[in-house]
């Protein structure tokens, strides 16, 4: 589905991201992990065209996404609040997505519909703009909006980040579903391994814009999630 | 305490973005606050001569004091648009170990310091020294200086209470209206003659040293006032509280007439009227039709024709211009949305045109009007639209795959040069100077007939190249699709 080639992106002579080869099949849940500064939103920039890679490239279901725009329509993401039109209602947001991706109203109230708990009665009707909404909230809608369309694969950048435990929760079983249940292939980064390790079944550690490990989750993967990091912690201290 | 506020203004000011990234615009507001400073330093200096020029028959003294109601109401209502309180700036200091009433202090103490409490200065004191060099006794001129003084700071506090009720009223020029609406109406109608009112009472104070007391009085009143509402307001609840606005819907089903861009239609149209700087742009447009209301009564412009083209392409363009100048930087806050989506770059842009082309017909058809003024006027202006129609729509367009700059919307439009780089200079030059000279020159050499004509047929040439200069401003806005991502997700 995704095929990354030979990627690298070079900032004034600081190599931010490097990776050789990856393949993310169809319908996989993906995890993405690393510190700050490891290259994950760099990545899911690239897999969006929103910058230019320096070399190499990524294809995404045989299209060349910094080629051709072909792999618009079956992809849908949320970064950041930058993604939300602050001006708008949710409702009206929803709508606006819907309409470039070809749904109409009737088809994205039924789809919102579904997410009534997810939302927990503060988005839908409450008459307010988005950007009086507050950044849990905003997240919310943004993740929902993401899910328009019938998207195939669906990218989201820290997507626990900012929400409260019932709802993030709610948005593994999301996840979980569109994975296993719709054959989605979803993307997702975060900074917690316990919340990646539940909701994908291969997880990718990045540093410094290197993949340094490929792991199919299992059992003992937070474990070793953990124990990878603790010593990056470990060694730090002692360079110190 | 002191010492660290002003150290914090210090590096507020000089390390903002603002100053460091655009020294052009910064020599430009330096430009401007000089020219006021050399307007009112020369009417200080000049206005005893017009006053004895204008009322021979009259003591220069007592007739500026005549004049001192107008500039009070003037001053105020100035302030009321353009001047502040600055209260956001005070947030981090709350959870600091700071008494909350230093910091009103300071924030109010800070508004004493503001431009528009110098300004009038530039004007009093020359005014002041003209008057004793004249042979007016010093002491008093001094006293009624100092009064002066006084009242401009009433004034700058005063006009922080009206805003405060403002705030809390729906409609918020209504406290503003009122108050400045009722004193001239008590003077224009002689119920209470405020101006010699006024001015008897600046010309009391000179004579009576002890009557300065009332002013000073009243200014305490109104600090203590400031104080008090803003001592109770500095809560993270009230006022330093970004305002949370009811959504306005109104039903825009009428733009799916316009097929595939409908929902970029209905994008634009919701940016303009949710958003504080762009509703106050499209309150600008007011003036674009009342543009030409300052030069046609007067028969020195009528005879000028070549004027009325010009005219024309600024009164039927005001909005192409104040809006496409921004494109596509109104939508910088959610570019990398737009990028990522399911959208082609034409039908985003063709939604902006069919705006600006409307905008234009609008301003065009309630300029109709003009025709009193003769109808070479209303040819005139309609060969300007035909112009901005096909020529001009592009043009801006175009120019706007060169812009580099973030615009945040809840900012007001007047005095905002956020957003504005070379490009919203430049572009002037083809806008207004292309055919203005064009229309200029074929006026002079061929007659107003084939000027009018030559505007006619560029712009109808522009509408029948339409899909193709469209195709390249398309591809122009592509090939710059990086830099603008980069860009606009930089704050400035």
């Amino acid at each position: 589905m995704i095929y990354t080639k030979d990627l690298s992106k070079t900032y004034n002579g600081t190599t931010v991201l490097n990776i050789e080869e990856l393949t993310i099949p169809k319908g996989q849940s993906f995890g993405l992990v690393g510190n700050n500064g490891a290259g994950k939103t760099t990545y899911f920039s690239l897999l969006l065209d929103l910058i230019k890679p320096t070399t190499g490239n990524i294809t995404s279901n045989n299209v060349v996404v910094d080629e051709s725009e072909d792999w618009k329509p079956f992809t849908s993401s949320f970064i950041d609040e930058s993604f939300l039109i602050g001006y708008l209602t949710p409702e009206e947001y929803f709508y606006f997505i819907g309409e470039l991706r070809g749904q109409n109203k009737a088809d994205v109230d039924a789809l919102t519909s579904k997410f009534e708990d997810f939302f927990n009665g503060e988005i839908i009707g409450k008459k307010k703009y988005l950007r009086d909404l507050s950044k849990g909230n905003q997240k919310k809608a943004g993740i929902v909006a993401a899910l328009i369309g019938n998207p195939e694969v669906i990218i989201l950048d820290e997507p626990f980040a900012n929400l409260d435990p019932t709802t993030q929760i709610r948005l593994k079983q999301i996840i979980k579903d569109l994975a296993e249940k719709q054959g989605v292939t979803v993307l997702v980064s975060s900074h917690d391994l316990m919340h990646v390790t539940d909701v994908c079944e291969r997880i990718v550690v990045l540093e410094k814009g290197n993949v340094i490990k490929d792991l199919e989750t299992n059992p003992a993967t937070l474990k070793e999630l953990e124990a990878h990091f603790a010593s990056g912690a470990v060694v730090s201290q002692e360079e110190e | 305490m002191i010492k660290h506020f002003l150290n914090l203004e210090w590096k507020q000011y000089f390390r903002s973005s603002y100053w460091q990234k655009n020294i052009a615009i910064n020599i430009l507001m330096v430009f401007f606050a000089l020219y006021f400073v050399a307007m009112f330093l020369g009417l200080g200096f000049g206005l005893l001569f017009i006053l004895k020029e204008m009322y021979p028959e009259q003591d220069p003294f007592v007739a500026a004091n005549g004049f001192l109601f107008y500039w009070i109401i003037g001053d105020l209502l100035m302030r009321f648009f353009l001047q502040k309180l600055p209260v956001m700036s005070v947030k981090p200091l709350l959870t600091l170990p700071i008494k909350r009433s230093t910091v009103v202090n300071y924030v109010l103490g800070k508004s004493a310091l503001s431009f528009f409490n110098f300004l009038p200065l530039f004007a009093i004191i020359p005014f002041s020294i003209m008057l004793i060099g004249d042979g007016y006794v010093a002491s008093e001129i001094l006293i009624w200086m100092f009064a002066l003084i006084i009242t401009v700071l009433i004034i700058n506090f005063l006009n922080f209470i009206i805003e405060a009720f403002s705030a809390e009223s729906e409609l918020s020029f209504l406290p503003i209206i009122v108050v400045v609406s009722v004193l001239f109406g008590l003077n224009y109608f002689e119920i209470v003659p405020m101006t010699t009112l006024i001015g008897s009472g600046f010309l009391g104070i000179a004579n009576n040293l002890i009557l300065i007391l009332i002013p000073i009085a009243i200014l305490a009143l109104c600090y203590g006032f400031n104080f008090k509402t803003l001592r109770k307001k500095l809560y993270l609840d009230s006022s330093l509280k970004t305002k949370v606005t009811e959504v306005n819907a109104s039903d825009l089903s009428w733009t799916e007439r316009f097929g595939d861009i409908a929902p970029f239609m209905k994008l634009d149209l919701k940016l303009i009227w949710r958003n504080k700087r762009t509703k106050s742009m499209a309150m600008l447009l007011l003036i674009g039709v009342l543009y030409g209301l300052f030069f046609y009564p007067q028969p020195m412009y009528r005879e000028m024709t070549f004027m009325s083209a010009f005219i024309g392409i600024f009164s039927t363009g005001f909005f192409l211009i104040n809006f496409g100048q921004f494109i596509p930087a109104w939508d910088s806050g959610y570019y990398k949305l737009l990028m990522s989506q399911n959208i082609k770059y034409e039908q985003y842009l063709r939604s902006k045109f069919i705006l600006m082309v409307i905008s234009v017909v609008l301003l065009f058809v309630l300029g109709i009007p003009y025709v009193y003024f003769g109808y070479k006027i209303l040819i005139a202006h309609f060969a300007a639209a035909i112009y901005n129609i096909g020529v001009n729509t592009h043009v801006i367009l175009w120019g706007g795959s060169f812009n580099r700059k973030k615009i945040d919307l809840d900012k007001k439009a007047a005095f905002n040069y956020q957003g504005t780089g070379a490009v919203q200079w430049l572009i002037g030059i083809p806008l207004m100077l292309v055919p203005m000279g064009l229309f200029g020159l074929v006026n002079w050499l061929a007659g107003f007939s084939a000027a009018i004509a030559l505007l006619i047929v560029l712009g109808v040439l522009g509408i029948v190249f339409h899909k193709k200069l469209m195709k390249g401003i398309t591809k122009k806005y592509s090939d710059s699709k990086y830099k603008m991502i980069d860009a606009f997700s930089q704050d400035n």
